[in-house]
């Protein structure tokens, strides 16, 4: 369960301090599938960075699984990360000379988790993502954007977190492909009742989710849910 | 992270840039193996400098003529020039400095040896049967020059182990056979054992011949140019050496000591100094190469500060999924250090040829120490640490947000 409450975020640049986040607050249970969206400058990279543990606000608490993380150290955040959060990134950021099953066990590799036991668990990721078995062993340059985009998926939820964070996952993506990674996330949540959060500018995108937050100018616009939710269904397994 | 992983990774990430890796690696191996060849030729210049200086003897004291010049004469005429010892100044030794254990006096000088068909130039040398005693000659068949041969002024000599070969054939049996010298007929009576060592003045490559018949038949004087002198032990060496001076001194009548008509050369002398000679030689040879390697180093640093620019993403990625700053300079550190080992295993290797080829060759004469090459190694992974530790750092404290930015 996600818990935030009155987080503020603001830089300083010289002697001027520019507020990014103001008051925000909101709860997120075990299982829910969220879009925050707001246009450019809205702030919602910066709450994407602090709900993903990259990084702390200046004041309020947040609370991820009953643990306040508001007051950690870097290296104590990477902890987090390792354990409770899995990334989707507008870019993918795969390595590419690593194998499609390197990549998605590579966060494993920092949990000091064993050879064998990373690639059950890489295995598993990759059938829970939709990913071709045929395409295990490629390395990950040589894949589509679709697919490169599945195999961040299933890197995403490799280490079993309790929030899978996509960052604009369908940017980089055409439409069509764009529909195969949101189809993906559905499923996901629908199958295997993962807690997604999804930040995007793009309305069409967010309505995908079951429950859209509204960021403008660094605090919450609204905070409802998405009656005229879209569901693909006719993407299912490929 | 485990090893194994650390492992792949660098094999990874080294391998993904084979010709940059490659280079940075030559860097290392250039200065490893010029380490190892440079001190190879160092040591093996010193050793068989020192090995030379030994064979002559041990605990011993020349007396050698040196530059006459009376006063008023300013023309030197070299050391060694000046006929002024004598047997008799042998004797003298032997008789008043009593800490002296043996005492041989020679006269040397080189002439064309001919026996049946074949002919050398080499070193004949005219001495007492105290030689061997005094300067180390074991004799491996027939005898040495006794005193009878002295007093009868026999026309005997007693062959080293090359001369033998040069003028006989390899290990031809010489014993009985005749030389030449100077067109007089000698008889070889005995061949020495061999005592190694090469380059000048090797002591294998001799004829020796009684003291007086030299002096009568082949120089022609009553001089001598060298009177060895062994000592008890070597802490006697300095007593000794003060008094055959002093007695020198008052035989030849001479006053003043910086007038002296002969010096007197303590073994262990010059031995420290040619040692010290060729470890400042082998100091210059390691720092030069030394250098090569501080700047296959800096190689090393460079690229792997480029490598952490270019990688900037994929950091930040590892920080995003957990990656602890630890597991991020590790990583970044073994890199440092495979290239360095990898670049001085070959360089152990190629300098280990380069001073074999130059042995081989017969240029110089080298020798490798294993401490040598524990050094090199040791001092790779010092430079890989060293020289991987800054950039390793700096991708370790890179923050994760703005490393997924970067473009």
């Amino acid at each position: 369960m996600i818990e935030i409450k009155d987080i503020a975020k603001s830089y300083k640049t010289g002697d001027i301090i520019s507020p990014v986040l103001k008051n925000i607050s909101f709860e997120i249970e075990n299982g829910e599938f969220v879009a925050i969206m707001g246009p450019s400058g809205s702030g919602k990279s910066t709450l994407m960075h602090i709900l993903g543990c990259l990084d702390t606000p200046t004041s309020g608490r947040y609370f991820l699984d009953g643990q306040d993380i508001s007051k950690l150290s870097d290296d104590e955040l990477a902890d987090i990360r390792m354990r409770k959060i899995g990334f989707v990134f507008q870019s993918f950021n795969l390595l590419p000379r690593a194998t499609v099953l390197r990549n998605v066990s590579l966060p494993l590799v920092y949990a000091d988790i064993k050879k064998e036991e990373r690639e059950k668990l890489a295995k598993q990721a990759l059938i829970a993502s939709a990913f071709p078995d045929k395409f295990w062993n490629h390395y990950s340059n040589q894949l589509s954007g679709g697919m490169t985009q599945r195999v961040a998926i299933a890197r995403a939820l490799v280490n079993n977190p309790t929030l899978v964070l996509a960052d604009e996952p369908t940017g980089n993506l055409d439409t069509k492909t764009g529909e195969i990674v949101l189809d993906t996330f559905q499923r996901l949540h629908a199958e295997y009742g993962r807690t997604i959060i999804i930040i995007t500018h793009e309305q069409y995108v967010a309505e995908h989710a079951e429950r859209i937050i509204h960021i403008r100018d660094g605090e919450i616009l609204s905070d409802t849910k998405n009656h005229n939710r879209r569901i693909i269904n006719h993407y299912k397994k490929t | 992270m485990i090893i194994s992983d650390l492992f792949q990774e660098t094999y990874t990430a080294l391998s993904a840039n084979k010709a940059r890796s490659g280079l940075t690696i030559l860097g290392i191996v250039i200065g490893i193996s010029s380490v190892i060849a440079m001190i190879s030729i160092g040591q093996g210049a010193q050793n068989s400098i020192q090995s030379s200086i030994q064979s002559i003897g041990s605990n011993l004291i020349l007396v050698t003529p040196g530059t006459q010049r009376g006063p008023g004469f300013q023309v030197s005429a070299g050391r060694g020039s000046a006929r002024a010892l004598t047997q008799k100044d042998s004797d003298a030794i032997m008789a008043e400095v009593i800490t002296a254990k043996a005492v041989a006096s020679e006269v040397s000088n080189r002439y064309q040896v001919t026996s049946k068909g074949k002919n050398t130039n080499t070193s004949v040398i005219g001495t007492v049967p105290t030689y061997p005693e005094v300067r180390n000659v074991e004799i491996d068949s027939g005898s040495f020059i006794t005193n009878q041969h002295i007093r009868g002024l026999s026309k005997v000599a007693v062959l080293g182990p090359v001369a033998r070969d040069d003028l006989f054939g390899e290990g031809a049996d010489a014993i009985g056979q005749t030389i030449r010298i100077k067109n007089i007929q000698f008889k070889i009576i005995g061949i020495t054992k061999k005592k190694g060592g090469t380059g000048f003045g090797n002591q294998d490559d001799l004829i020796y011949i009684p003291l007086n018949t030299a002096q009568k038949f082949l120089a022609g004087d009553d001089f001598v140019t060298t009177i060895s002198v062994k000592a008890e032990s070597s802490e006697d060496m300095a007593i000794i050496q003060e008094q055959i001076s002093a007695l020198l001194l008052e035989r030849h009548r001479i006053s003043d000591p910086q007038l002296a008509d002969f010096s007197v050369i303590n073994q262990a002398d010059i031995i420290a100094t040619a040692s010290s000679i060729t470890q400042t030689f082998t100091i210059l040879l390691g720092a030069v190469a030394g250098i090569s390697l501080l700047v296959g180093g800096i190689g090393i640093m460079n690229m792997m500060l480029t490598t952490v620019t270019e990688r900037t993403r994929e950091i930040g990625l590892r920080k995003a999924i957990g990656a602890k700053r630890r597991d991020i300079n590790l990583q970044f550190l073994a890199e440092a250090v495979a290239l360095t080992f990898v670049g001085g295993l070959i360089g152990v290797i190629f300098g280990w040829s380069i001073s074999f080829g130059i042995q081989y060759f017969g240029l110089l004469q080298t020798k490798i120490s294993t401490s040598s090459i524990f050094l090199a190694f040791g001092v790779s992974a010092f430079i890989g640490i060293v020289f991987g530790y800054y950039p390793a750092r700096r991708a370790s404290r890179l923050n994760p947000i703005e490393a997924l930015r970067y473009e």
